[in-house]
């Protein structure tokens, strides 16, 4: 498990995630802009970095057109401020995208090639629609490779239900309605504030400030979830109150080796242990984070029992619970997604990786405790990935 | 409409509303800060304007502000505009609709009316400058308790004395106590008088105008945070410019009188608003708030119903939008594309053209002259010069290099076979320029616009030999080439339309106002200072004195007398100007034998070693002696004004120029008259010269001042 390098996860902030669409705040908010804001924000934090020491900037986004193209990690980190000498480049793994950004710079820094690096990922879901410019290749259809369904990510949520029957509607909804109240006790705790950056926002009635996640539904009732339509089926189990919405918002993360965190004297909030990606099958994408967690534990020489936090990202409700049900872990486990999650926040696709990683680093400062957590998303077309780490914190279990 | 605004109601009728848009926005500890967004619904080509409709919604808007800090619910009040604006001031479209004084003195007052309402909330006033501000776009920040500024801001300045205004809204007398007098004066006179010239955000800033600046990307976040720690207790602001003691006791009345005596030098006493200005800045060193915003209340009266703020209104207007869409100009899609120039010539003004060509268009300029000789030395001239501006900054090393292997020299004139302009500047001789007309002629292609920059010559006569005399054109510049702004334009009867797009085209790519005139002797801009020049030396030669003739000019407020300006455009040249309209205009325009005898000197003032003006020589006033029939000032002012008249009554009606206003764009962009004089024809209108002239205006109804 011990890596020649030490990689550390020095610091991460977001914005505030919007709803997507004209009416949500950030309609009028360029998507590069927002990851912009999210990379002043952490290099304002962590001002004893000289700026010229990052070498690499890499940002993620599902859709790279438009005010998510031109390189945006490139295009970003100008725009940040960074000296023209700081190298970008852009990521795509659809959800996982700014999670498979930091382990890209975690893989370069493993190799020696850098000792810096800003990882993140925007997604600006009001511009860049869900799907919007695909040209899907007629061979997935012609040949059968994936079924139809499995290119919309409702259907491959029903599908899992289908798959695992004991996975029902109600243990979704409940597990959404936790969500939505944990999420809530954790603005009151302020354990969210802290990682959020206030972003300006331009309506046709002034300019406004953003300073909290606009999808959240405290007032959330296990009746009124019951009630939701399911829009991908007919009596189907999917609804906008069990799955994550669709968002506008950015992540960005400082990435260093051991070497240069002690060098500028950081305090780094994670270690990185392992990380692992696997495929599964298109149609119930969902569960792409079981195999890619086993891997993930396997090349740590860990079991899950060792893992003491989780941070899984709540694409769905009920494909959260698969992987809880994979590893006989309860549904109510107070390890897992202990602030609530992409059901309440949001999930702006190739952004939350990195909320994952900030939320995680927030709860090892406050649970020294725990030693390992684990951060663990699904992805479209089948896939899921998987990054395991260790608290600086840790001070021996309880 | 306020009771108390009541005549500002017509102006407001359609007025482009500027709206106060108000959201609240969390701070720290729980406080809030209700944030105001001027916004007009407008992309950033029509910034926010401030009309009494505007600022009394702004004035409704703060009172509310001002109720919810009494009962608790907010606890700062920020002000800030929408992309790139922050506000442009006045709508000055609706400020020179004003009938009457007592309208203008209306709408001073509800401007300090609004604006003060910043300074009296119960609770912090913050403005933040998210983009260009200018006029009473200035004075809202400067209502404020704090303001900051974002450093990409590129215009923010105070140009009412450009206008023939005061900053009238707090302006003169908020400013000076703010950043003190000396910088007070740099930017409510100084910069509007240096054609106008603005602050960008950090010079601003460093002015002590703002108490914060941030970058652009967060602007409105930090601003918010920062006026978070105001409100909080724990950023305290420090004002290092605001004046103190010492210089309300010392300073300021020597800093005023430099000042008032540096304005008398450089524009005379004619121009008004400069003077109220000061007078403002002065009394602004002891008087409290209250009275100093009276004292702008009546001030802005006054030269809002003046006649000068009229005339600069509509010289702001000519520069600003005539000049841009140049009268008579053909279809553009007419132009020819210009990707190669020829130089006729490597003088000194052969060289300013060639540079001036390569530097806008960034095409291949070839320059000739008669031996390799002369040809290299202006070619290792303009790559001296290039190499100048690379040292000062204004070009990088890469645009060095390209701009200089743009330029070359011939003396071969097939090397200008592919040109698709040349012009000429050679020496003001008709055989000469025909002759070289026609050597390149052989070369070039039918197209080719062949230009010349003749002053005095007969551009149909310079094409008279040519096998395409369509082609050619007259692209008369001023020295020096580079800064002034003016191209006249000229069209000969045969000129094409294809020649005349082209020529506009190519003036406007080079970043000059042109404007289309006849054939005919002087154009436009040396026709006028003929004129004056010729009646100033006919009166010396009839014996006025020199001094007198300078009181005749000096109730017009140009920026010299003409015997100044005969030595700045050398005397040799100006016996020349005269010679020439004498010879054109025998029975209007008068030659003197005595300005070659001048010429022959060299000089009409004694200067000292720093070249100021120790009065008229001795030796020229020896030289002129034995007229008899001197004239009083008043007779020559007269004289010249009547004259003006008749003389621009001639050309319009001979249709030199389309209309007066290009009469007007001419002379204050290619001769420095200024706007208060609105060019020369508001002037004349006004003065009463038009109707003695030839009985009735240039301008229907006259511009000029109300009651």
């Amino acid at each position: 498990m011990a890596k020649e390098t030490e990689i550390v996860f020095v610091d991460g902030v977001r914005t505030p995630f919007g709803r997507a669409g004209e009416k949500g705040m950030f309609w009028n908010t360029r998507a590069d802009d927002l990851v912009v804001k999210a990379m002043i924000g952490v290099l304002e934090r962590n001002p004893q970095i000289p700026k010229d020491r990052f070498d690499e900037v890499a940002i993620a986004a599902t859709t790279q057109t438009g005010d998510q193209g031109l390189t945006i990690g490139r295009s970003a980190a100008m725009l940040a401020g960074l000296p023209k000498s700081v190298p970008g480049y852009a990521i795509d793994r659809m959800c996982a995208g700014a999670m498979t950004a930091v382990t890209n710079v975690a893989g370069g820094i493993a190799f020696g090639a850098y000792d810096l690096a800003i990882a993140g990922g925007v997604e600006h879901m009001g511009h860049h629609p869900m799907g919007s410019g695909v040209d899907p290749n007629p061979r997935f259809l012609s040949e059968k490779l994936v079924d139809p369904e499995a290119l919309n990510m409702g259907n491959t949520a029903e599908k899992l239900h289908d798959r695992f029957p004991q996975l029902t509607k109600e243990r979704s909804d409940a597990f959404a309605l936790r969500s939505q109240q944990r999420a809530n006790a954790a603005y009151e705790a302020n354990n969210i504030q802290p990682d959020l950056i206030s972003v300006a926002t331009k309506s046709e009635a002034g300019w406004g400030l953003a300073t909290r996640d606009e999808g959240l539904r405290p007032e959330t009732t296990l009746e009124g979830l019951a009630a939701l339509k399911t829009p991908f089926r007919s009596h189907g189990r999917i609804t906008a109150g069990n799955a994550s919405g669709l968002n506008d918002g950015a992540t960005a993360s400082i990435i260093a080796s051991g070497d240069a965190a002690r060098e500028f004297g950081l305090k780094p909030k994670m270690r990185m242990v392992s990380f692992a990606y696997a495929g599964v099958e298109p149609e119930i994408m969902g569960i792409g984070p079981i195999p890619s967690t086993e891997k993930a534990l396997r090349k740590a020489g860990l079991t899950i029992n060792d893992i003491g936090l989780f941070e899984l990202n709540e694409a769905f409700a009920v494909q959260v619970l698969s992987l809880l049900d994979h590893f006989g872990i309860d549904d109510e486990d107070p390890r897992v997604n202990q602030w609530g999650g992409a059901i309440a926040m949001g999930h702006p696709l190739a952004s939350s990786g990195v909320r994952l990683m900030i939320q995680l680093a927030a709860q090892f400062e406050q649970h020294p405790e725990v030693q390992f957590g684990l951060t663990a998303m699904c992805v479209g077309l089948g896939q899921g990935g998987s990054v395991i780490w260790e608290n600086p914190n840790y001070k021996g279990a309880k | 409409m306020t009771e108390q605004f009541a005549r500002l109601s017509d102006l407001a009728k359609d007025e482009v509303i500027t709206h106060s848009f108000v959201r609240d926005v969390p701070l720290s500890a729980g406080r809030t800060l209700a944030l105001i967004t001027l916004d007009n619904g407008k992309d950033h080509t029509r910034p926010n304007t401030l009309g009494p409709a505007t600022l009394l919604e702004f004035a409704k808007v703060l009172d509310e502000q001002k109720e919810r800090a009494a009962a608790g619910e907010i606890h700062g009040v920020a002000v800030t505009g929408k992309p790139f604006i922050f506000a442009a001031g006045a709508d000055l479209s609706k400020v020179s609709e004003i009938p009457d004084r007592e309208t203008g003195k209306q709408m001073a007052q509800l401007g300090h009316w609004a604006l003060g309402k910043l300074s009296e909330l119960g609770v912090p006033s913050f403005v933040f400058v998210n983009g260009l501000a200018l006029g009473g776009g200035v004075e809202i920040p400067l209502n404020a308790d704090y303001r900051t500024i974002d450093s990409s801001v590129p215009a923010f300045a105070l140009p009412e004395v450009f206008l023939g205004l005061i900053p009238g809204w707090g302006g003169a007398w908020l400013l000076p106590n703010l950043i003190g007098i000396e910088n007070a004066l740099k930017v409510v006179i100084e910069n509007p008088l240096k054609n106008n010239r603005m602050l960008k955000g950090p010079e601003a800033f460093e002015l002590g105008i703002a108490d914060a600046m941030f970058g652009p990307a967060n602007f409105l976040e930090d601003s918010i945070r920062w006026a978070d720690g105001v409100i909080a207790g724990t950023t305290k602001v420090k004002r290092k410019n605001e004046p103190g003691k010492i210089e309300r006791t010392v300073k300021w009345d020597v800093a005023i009188g430099i000042a008032d005596k540096m304005l008398a030098n450089r524009i005379g006493r004619v121009a008004k608003s400069p003077y109220a200005a000061l007078a403002l800045l002065k009394a602004a060193k002891n008087t409290d708030k209250k009275t100093g915003f009276e004292a702008e209340d009546n001030a802005l009266a006054d030269m809002i119903s003046g006649d000068q703020f009229q005339a600069s209104i509509y010289a702001f207007n000519l520069v600003q939008k005539r000049a841009k869409r140049p009268a008579g100009a053909p279809d553009k899609e007419l132009a020819r594309p210009v990707t190669k120039v020829g130089v006729i010539g490597a003088g000194l003004m052969a060289r300013q053209f060639a540079l001036l060509f390569v530097r806008r268009l960034q095409v291949p300029v070839v320059i000739t002259d008669l031996d390799q000789t002369a040809t290299d030395a202006g070619v290792a001239a303009i790559h001296a010069e290039i190499d100048k501006l690379h040292e000062k900054g204004r070009l990088s090393s890469d645009d060095t290099n390209r701009l200089k292997a743009l330029v070359t020299g011939t003396t071969n004139k097939a090397d200008f076979a592919d040109c698709d302009w040349v012009i000429e500047a050679i020496y003001e001789e008709l055989g000469a320029k025909q002759a070289v007309f026609a050597e390149v002629e052989q070369f070039i292609s039918d197209e080719t616009i062949l230009a010349t920059n003749t002053s005095s010559l007969s551009v149909e006569q310079i094409g008279a030999k040519l096998k395409h005399p369509e082609r050619v054109v007259g692209f008369h510049f001023f020295n020096p080439v580079a800064v002034m702004p003016l191209i006249e334009v000229v069209k000969t009867p045969h000129t094409n339309d294809e020649t005349l797009a082209t020529a506009m085209v190519t003036a406007k790519n080079l970043r000059k106002n042109a404007v289309i005139t006849t054939d005919t002797p002087g154009f436009v801009v040396n026709r006028i200072l003929a004129k004056v020049l010729g009646e100033a030396m006919h009166a010396v030669d009839t014996g006025t004195p020199f001094e007198v003739v300078e009181e005749s000019t000096r109730p017009f407020g140009l920026p010299m007398t003409p015997f100044e300006l005969l030595e700045l455009v050398g005397l040799k040249v100006g016996a020349h100007v005269l010679d020439t309209h004498h010879a054109a205009f025998p029975e209007r325009f008068f030659e003197s034998k005595n300005l070659h005898k001048l010429a022959e000197l060299g000089f009409i003032f004694d200067r000292d070693s720093k070249g100021k003006s120790k009065g008229v020589s001795k030796k020229a006033v020896e030289i002129v002696k034995g007229g008899t029939s001197p004239m009083t000032a008043e007779e020559l002012q007269i004289r010249i004004e009547d004259g003006l008249a008749d003389e621009i009554h001639r050309m319009l009606e001979d249709g030199v120029v389309a209309a007066a206003e290009d009469i007007d764009l001419c002379l204050i962009l290619g001769a420095g008259y200024p706007f208060q004089m609105g060019g020369v024809t508001p002037y004349l209108d006004r003065a009463g010269a038009s109707e003695r002239a030839f009985g009735s205006t240039f301008h229907n109804p006259p511009i000029r001042g109300v009651q």
